[in-house]
């Protein structure tokens, strides 16, 4: 069973599924290969290679839904499959804004996302050791502080999904994936810190070279060494990029439709509103060929598209599937996205903040004493009220300098004055997975120490 | 129930001489140790939102994963097909990873001994469906029947049911039938035009479905939820700095969990990156603290009759008195570190390679009157209920955000407070414990455990414990 045999399989379990009785039928099948090898201490540590494949069926019968998985592909494992989802369709409720997308909204981008490089596939085991192998030794050789490893790492997947429906939409795609890492951990005073860092691309060629990883991963750890608590105080704080992302991912969870419907999220109701400095422009795309977080059409088969969340600080849009949607009053903005089977949930495309004009540098100059964050701990971000408590750890800042790295601080606001308070955004934007921002500064959190 | 009758060999005729017969294609390379994890699973999950049961999901996967350890090398192939050229092609990746010729003698299968900690004759997964339905619209019910503030409620039920079997080239041979159950209800309330505030309650573990009829109904959750929710819609700004912290007893366990649980895990000791790395023997917590990870309890959800290693699982002590005592191993580590092994190598599912995990990690019960431990506390906080925590091995900093807390003023609860996220560092924490209550107590059964991108079911204890000095993250 090769992956072009699988459309076929996923339009089968849907005509069961209508000749079972159901009114409504959606199938996913998902496979995956995966490979990932990490050297420690620059010897081979973990070798892992295998496959695997699965099929989920969501089921309407008039309003009410059933759906089941299976890892069993096979025409019995499929009957299977239709039996129980349809099975459980008479257990659950009238849902009145259950459905599937209308005609009209589904379909796929036109063009190739170049989500597929064949060079994944083709690449040597040889290859792909030596690249993990030499990511770890560029940490390790980097500087003699740098005492022990949790190791270099390449992985690599080649992926594909079908989605078809019983309304005629039926699409595939194929992905692949690879990354090298490297996570040194350095010595100084007894006192061990360890950082990473990665590189990931749709083909091997797109990888950053191991060394650069190995090296940054390095810098990164060095300069934690030697942290102390500070007092506890109010000041400007800067997120540098691989923090500031995470920041992106708390306002996702603010701006997806189940949050809004549900009045479960602190921007629920504020549409049209100016909710952030006008500095911030908010977009998600799913439509960026390469990236992480495209895909020709969502799982619900709708087609992907650009759409701006926070425009100049004025919210516009929030992210919706078909169900969300028809909840608020809205249209999909193809953002639906599941597992294998189940109502679909939500998620983003390519979620980003979009550049401003400041040098990072510049942005450090401005603050006389201030604390610039490389880390985030813990999970202390309530959406529904906004309030934002996390651990957190990076360098003080003096004078418009990097003085001394700190830990064993939070940092702690509410969202809705992080959104106004922006002071400055840097000019640093790179996509590094599906969500992505440059340097963010906050003009004031309060940072308890001591 | 002997092998011959056991789930892999009576549902798909695995025989000892398949499983011998895979572990030499597995060492076929050389290497110094196999293992084989056959794992079936069917899992079964309801949601309830604005009193519709929006969703009905249930499903099976099955595989297998084949490991080859040679010195301190680890090869991993796994196959979602239990045909016998699929394992025998997955054996053979997974052997790569060794070269030579092969040096393990060949040892026949023994079955391991025999226990059952969960004695569950129907399991959830088992039985009607439209059971499990009414549980979860019970919840419903009561949650809004709760307080009028209330207005949005879900319930999210979800069950499953793992047979596992392991055969091992150092002749182990063991199957487990691992039940679980879950029932979670997540509440919305406000006052009128105000801000929401959420609550979130639930429990389970390897039981019968009836046990949420006697033991933990589907009301008792619903109400906890409920209150959570609306004590939270009078809460005042978190203080921000260094506090007394009292934490209340059960959940707040989790302290331990990422204080000094994930630590101890024997991996992480064996390369020497972690906080708490060549300390056994040594002071890392207050002489009031004991500290167990006891995988043998009857029923609850971190328990179980052997781990994903074939080992039976068994009682812990990490810290007795304060003194570090020991770290949880799996078979790689305590094969490198000489060590016995402790029950503790888990893994996901067949496709991942274990890993020394934690089971229920709690410290035992003190002196200290609870009330008199608050009472002793002129300014402080009080943390009842938490969220989650995360740690930093290596650096050894830990956090956990509180969901649920309280001011203390003058030895009393005063005002509930916002979330705010606790800081410590792991082996310095413990050394501020100054009382520890007579109230040991194990949480309802939600823990899920990551590490590495893999997630398993766990449980936290602990009782009213006093900590000195803790950093608190409010704003205030």
């Amino acid at each position: 069973m090769s992956f072009d045999d699988l459309p076929e399989i996923a339009r089968a379990a849907v005509k069961q599924a209508l000749d079972a009785g159901a009114t409504d039928a959606e199938c996913t099948i998902s496979e995956g290969d995966e490979f990932s090898v990490s050297v420690r201490m620059r010897e081979v540590e973990t070798l892992k290679e295998a496959g695997s494949r699965g099929a989920g069926l969501r089921v309407l019968i008039g309003r009410c839904m059933g759906a089941s998985y299976t890892s069993d592909l096979t025409p019995e494992g499929i009957r299977k499959m239709v039996g129980s989802a349809v099975d459980l369709a008479s257990l659950t409720t009238e849902d009145p804004h259950a459905g599937l997308p209308d005609a009209d909204e589904m379909g796929s981008i036109a063009g190739d996302l170049r989500l597929y490089s064949a060079d994944v596939e083709s690449l040597a085991t040889e290859c792909k050791i030596d690249a993990a192998r030499r990511a770890e030794a560029a940490a390790l050789d980097f500087d003699p502080r740098i005492t022990n490893s949790e190791g270099g790492s390449f992985d690599s997947n080649i992926g594909g999904r079908v989605f078809a429906n019983s309304r005629g939409f039926t699409g595939a795609y194929r992905t692949s994936y690879c990354s090298i890492s490297a996570v040194p951990v350095a010595m100084q005073n007894g006192a061990m810190e360890r950082d990473y860092w990665f590189t990931m691309a749709r083909d091997f060629a797109g990888l950053e070279s191991p060394e650069s990883v190995g090296r940054t991963a390095a810098a990164r750890v060095l300069r934690r060494l030697g942290a102390v608590k500070v007092e506890t105080q109010k000041v400007p704080v800067i997120f540098e990029p691989r923090v500031a992302r995470t920041l992106l991912g708390n306002l996702f969870e603010a701006v997806e439709g189940r949050a809004i419907y549900r009045e479960a999220s602190f921007l629920a109701g504020k549409l049209g509103e100016k909710i952030a400095d006008e500095r911030i422009t908010l977009i998600d795309d799913g439509t960026i060929p390469r990236l992480f977080g495209s895909q020709p059409f969502d799982d619900e088969g709708v087609p992907t598209r650009r759409t701006p969340v926070i425009e100049r600080g004025v919210l516009k849009n929030y992210l919706l599937n078909t169900y969300t949607a028809r909840k608020l009053g809205m249209r999909t903005t193809g953002n639906a996205s599941r597992g294998i089977t189940g109502n679909a949930g939500i998620g983003h495309g390519n979620f980003f903040l979009e550049a401003g004009d400041k040098p990072p540098a510049d942005m450090l100059r401005g603050v006389a004493n201030g604390f610039f964050v490389t880390e985030l701990i813990g999970s202390g971000v309530n959406t529904v009220t906004g309030d934002y408590s996390r651990g957190a750890v990076g360098i003080w800042i003096r004078g418009g300098e990097l003085a001394f790295p700190v830990s064993e601080v939070t940092i702690a606001s509410t969202l809705q004055e992080m959104l106004t308070g922006v002071a400055e955004i840097g000019n640093d934007l790179e996509f590094r997975g599906s969500v992505s921002a440059p340097t963010i500064m906050i003009g004031e959190m309060t940072v308890a120490g001591r | 129930m002997g092998f011959s009758d056991s789930f892999f060999a009576a549902k798909f005729g695995i025989t000892r001489r398949d499983l011998e017969n895979y572990l030499e294609d597995a060492l076929s390379r050389g290497g110094d140790y196999a293992d084989l994890y056959f794992e079936y699973l069917a899992t079964s999950s309801i949601s309830i939102d604005e009193s519709i049961v929006k969703s009905a999901t249930q499903g099976v996967s099955l595989g297998v994963g084949v490991r080859v350890i040679a010195g301190e090398r680890t090869g991993y192939a796994y196959s979602d097909d239990l045909s016998p050229e699929k394992i025998k092609h997955a054996a053979q990746v997974a052997a790569m990873i060794a070269a030579g010729p092969s040096k393990v003698e060949k040892t026949p299968l023994n079955e391991g001994a025999k226990r059952d900690l969960y004695p569950v004759v129907t399991a959830p997964s088992d039985t009607a469906f439209k059971e499990r339905v009414a549980l979860a619209q019970r919840a419903d019910v009561a949650a809004r029947a709760y307080d009028p503030r209330v207005f949005q409620v879900q319930v999210m039920y979800a069950d499953n049911l793992r047979e596992v079997l392991v055969a091992t080239s150092d002749g182990a041979l063991n199957f487990d039938r691992q039940p679980m159950a879950r029932l979670s209800v997540f509440v919305l309330a406000r006052e009128r035009d105000g801000v929401p505030q959420q609550g979130h309650a639930g429990g389970g573990g390897r039981r019968e479905l009836g046990w949420f009829e006697t033991e933990r109904t589907p009301e008792y959750f619903a109400r906890e939820a409920a209150r959570q929710a609306v004590v939270q819609l009078g809460a005042v700004e978190a203080p921000a700095g260094e506090q007394t912290v009292v934490l209340g007893p059960g959940w707040p366990g989790v302290l331990l969990h990422e204080a000094v649980g994930h630590g101890l895990e024997a991996d992480f000791n064996r390369k020497g990156v972690s906080a708490f790395s060549g300390r056994i023997g040594q002071q890392v917590a207050s002489p009031l603290c004991t500290v167990v990870d006891d995988g043998t309890i009857g029923g609850r959800r971190g328990s179980l009759n052997v781990d994903d290693e074939g080992n039976q699982s068994q009682r812990n002590v990490l810290i007795e008195n304060g003194i570090l005592r020991g770290y949880l191993q799996d078979k790689l580590s305590s094969r490198i570190l000489g060590a016995a092994p402790t029950g503790s190598g888990r893994r996901e599912s067949y496709e991942h390679i274990p890993m020394p995990r934690m089971t229920n990690t709690f410290m035992l019960a003190g002196e200290s009157d609870p009330e008199e431990i608050i009472r002793s506390v002129p300014r402080g906080l009080y943390c009842a209920n938490f969220a989650g925590g995360q740690v930093d091995i290596t650096s050894g900093n830990f956090v956990f955000s509180a969901s649920e807390s309280y001011l203390i003023e003058d030895g009393k609860l005063t005002r509930p407070v916002r979330n705010a996220t606790l800081i410590g560092n792991g082996p310095e924490a413990m050394k501020y414990v100054s009382m520890v209550g007579c109230d040991l107590k194990l949480d309802e059964g939600i823990g899920v455990c990551g590490k590495e991108g893999q997630s398993v079911p766990v449980g936290v204890g602990i009782p009213t414990v006093r900590i000195d000095r803790m950093t608190v993250g409010g704003t205030a």
